[in-house]
């Protein structure tokens, strides 16, 4: 598991309240983890947080799962 | 008040907390257990607020700030955080009036008055938010005012700021409740402060005629009203205005 993959999950775990054994990379957190609206900005703020950057409301739209949250740090970091 | 210090370990934010019903919360929330920010616009504003606390010996400090500046109000946030942990209490009380018809109202006079009392409000919740939703907790509370309930001539916008934080509260309320976060307005009436003190006498005898408890409010009664908002027996109360106004309008 990369590095990034591991904080993300992390994050998600801390977050959500899940689980690691149910937090896998296709759940999606609204669906799978039982996120509200709330939660998701929450999540989406300590991503930028732990990864020190700014995502954009149209982009973090789309980030509705645990691999499109890894994704999106792999893409747009570094 | 008790000498229960039932507000201890928490942090409150005061805005406009130089004079009058700011001050007094202030006070309150100090006397309470509470480490107390009080801001003002003016240095000195913020210097006298540092005399008071010292004198009465409430813990926290005064600090200038303007709530129509974003940035400031982004680095004072931080210079708090640094110097006494999140803000768990967040009282919006600054705030000013540009009385007059609206028939000779100036765009600017509109302006000021939203800008102050009401966009206040949704930079300094926004501003407070994060920390208190990690920690599961917090209090916004805002001091609107029964002009905001009931209209009154010559303040069609500072009416329309206190109406406005009614709707904002309720809202907000409806957003952070599952975080255990409460937001609430306190509703003054007719308060004795600088602003009342310099009415004429008739206009206070006029003014009064309308109160069924027949005398002006104490800047106290208010301040004891967001103290208990802010403390843990009022934990399920949310989105709500608590009018204290001696009668004058029942919501």
């Amino acid at each position: 598991m990369s590095d990034i993959e591991q904080r993300v999950r992390k994050i998600v775990c801390e977050q959500l309240g899940a689980n690691e054994a149910d937090v896998k990379n296709a759940s999606s957190f609204v669906d799978d983890l039982g996120a509200d609206s709330l939660d998701t900005v929450e999540l989406v703020m300590a991503l930028e947080e732990e990864f020190d950057c700014e995502i954009p409301d149209d982009q973090a739209e789309k980030i509705t799962t645990v691999q499109q949250a890894i994704d999106y740090v792999n893409a747009n970091l570094k | 008040m008790s000498n229960i210090q039932i507000l201890s370990d928490q942090v409150a934010l005061v805005t406009g907390a130089s004079r009058g019903i700011g001050a007094a919360i202030a006070a309150e929330l100090g006397q309470q257990g509470a480490t107390v920010i009080g801001t003002a616009t003016s240095i000195s504003g913020a210097e006298s607020i540092n005399a008071s606390f010292k004198q009465a010996g409430i813990k926290g400090v005064g600090m200038a700030l303007d709530v129509n500046d974003a940035a400031q109000v982004e680095s004072v946030l931080k210079e708090i955080a640094a110097q006494f942990g999140d803000i768990s209490i967040l009282v919006n009380n600054a705030g000013i009036t540009r009385d007059t018809l609206l028939m000779r109202m100036g765009d600017d006079d509109w302006d000021a008055v939203i800008s102050t009392n009401l966009k206040s409000i949704f930079r300094m919740s926004q501003a407070v938010l994060r920390p208190m939703m990690k920690a599961r907790t917090g209090r916004i509370i805002s001091i609107s005012s029964v002009v905001g309930h009931m209209g009154n001539a010559g303040q069609t916008n500072y009416a329309a700021a206190k109406a406005g934080m009614s709707g904002f509260t309720k809202s907000l309320a409806a957003e952070v409740g599952s975080r255990n976060i409460t937001v609430n307005c306190v509703a003054p009436g007719f308060i004795e402060t600088d602003m009342t003190a310099e009415l004429p006498e008739a206009i206070k005898t006029k003014m009064l005629e309308r109160v069924p408890l027949a005398r002006l409010g104490n800047v106290k009664e208010i301040a004891a009203t967001v103290a208990f908002l802010a403390s843990p027996n009022a934990a399920y109360i949310t989105g709500e205005t608590i009018h204290v106004n001696g009668g004058m309008y029942m919501a």
